[in-house]
């Protein structure tokens, strides 16, 4: 009986298709920060058994995300904090990740595959999680950027 | 006495500086600086260097770690040597066809038809 009620808290705790219940973390602009985020987001992808190249890709899109957020959203300032929350069930992820910095125009990043801008180094994070997720859109003037996956298995 | 590089193995083949890393994820930030320090130490000791990198241990790969592989690339080519990367999994090799960054390096799929290519 406790163990059942458990299970359902579990289950209701952070449902993907209910913000209100998402878990959060509220971490300091510090990519060492992010670390803590990423081992609770693995281990809840895991213990729903999402499928290996599921995993890659959420991992691969959170690390862009937060990234993102702590460079160019807060600017390395560690007196502004990057907010992770989640929702994750057998049949899907989804991760927000906010920052407290001015916003951008997602629209115009340009295209880091356009021939000029294949030799730079940077700007590929965005097309990344674009083509790793199955939605992405920012939300907040762009401070905020919402993602989702669906378990392949 | 080679400097210590705890990120990256280094053997010398012929002329070949054959590179394979020992994370499995380039993703963090902190990680692909460290990594970007001892690669570019490497190229630094050779002037028309002839480098092969080997991700055969390399399973995440994230758009920081592309940006410091084009770094290396231009450091390469500045320095006039050759810079061929192989044996990349086909799930980082995706990575690398979604941002076309496989028009822009030298893949081949195994170490040595990159070898043969160096040498």
């Amino acid at each position: 009986m406790a163990q059942n009620l458990e299970k359902t808290l579990i289950m209701t705790a952070a449902d993907p298709d209910n913000e209100a219940t998402f878990r959060e973390f509220r971490i300091p602009s510090t990519l060492r920060c992010c670390k803590e985020p990423e081992t609770a987001i693995l281990e809840e992808l895991r213990r729903h058994q999402f499928a290996e190249d599921a995993i890659f890709a959420i991992k691969l899109a959170l690390e862009e995300a937060m990234t993102n957020a702590v460079k160019h959203g807060n600017s390395n300032d560690q007196s502004k904090n990057v907010t992770v929350r989640y929702g994750i069930n057998a049949e899907k992820a989804v991760v927000v990740v906010r920052d407290e910095g001015c916003g951008f125009c997602p629209e115009e990043i340009p295209d880091p595959t356009a021939p000029d801008r294949l030799p730079l180094p940077n700007g590929r994070g965005i097309m990344l999680m674009r083509a790793y997720m199955d939605d992405v859109h920012y939300r907040a003037g762009g401070c905020e950027v919402y993602f989702m996956k669906r378990n392949t298995r | 006495m080679p400097e210590e590089m705890p990120h990256l193995t280094v053997k010398k083949a012929d002329t070949v500086n054959v590179v394979e890393f020992a994370d499995r994820k380039i993703l963090e930030e902190l990680t692909i600086r460290e990594i970007e320090e001892e690669l570019f130490k490497l190229v630094a000791s050779e002037k028309s260097i002839k480098l092969l990198l080997n991700f055969k241990n390399v399973e995440h790969l994230s758009s920081a770690a592309l940006g410091m592989l084009i770094n290396l690339g231009k450091q390469v080519d500045k320095q006039s040597g050759k810079l061929i990367l192989s044996d990349i999994k086909p799930q980082i090799y995706e990575v690398f066809k979604i941002t076309r960054l496989n028009k822009l390096f030298e893949i081949h799929d195994t170490a040595s038809a990159a070898m043969a290519r160096l040498q």
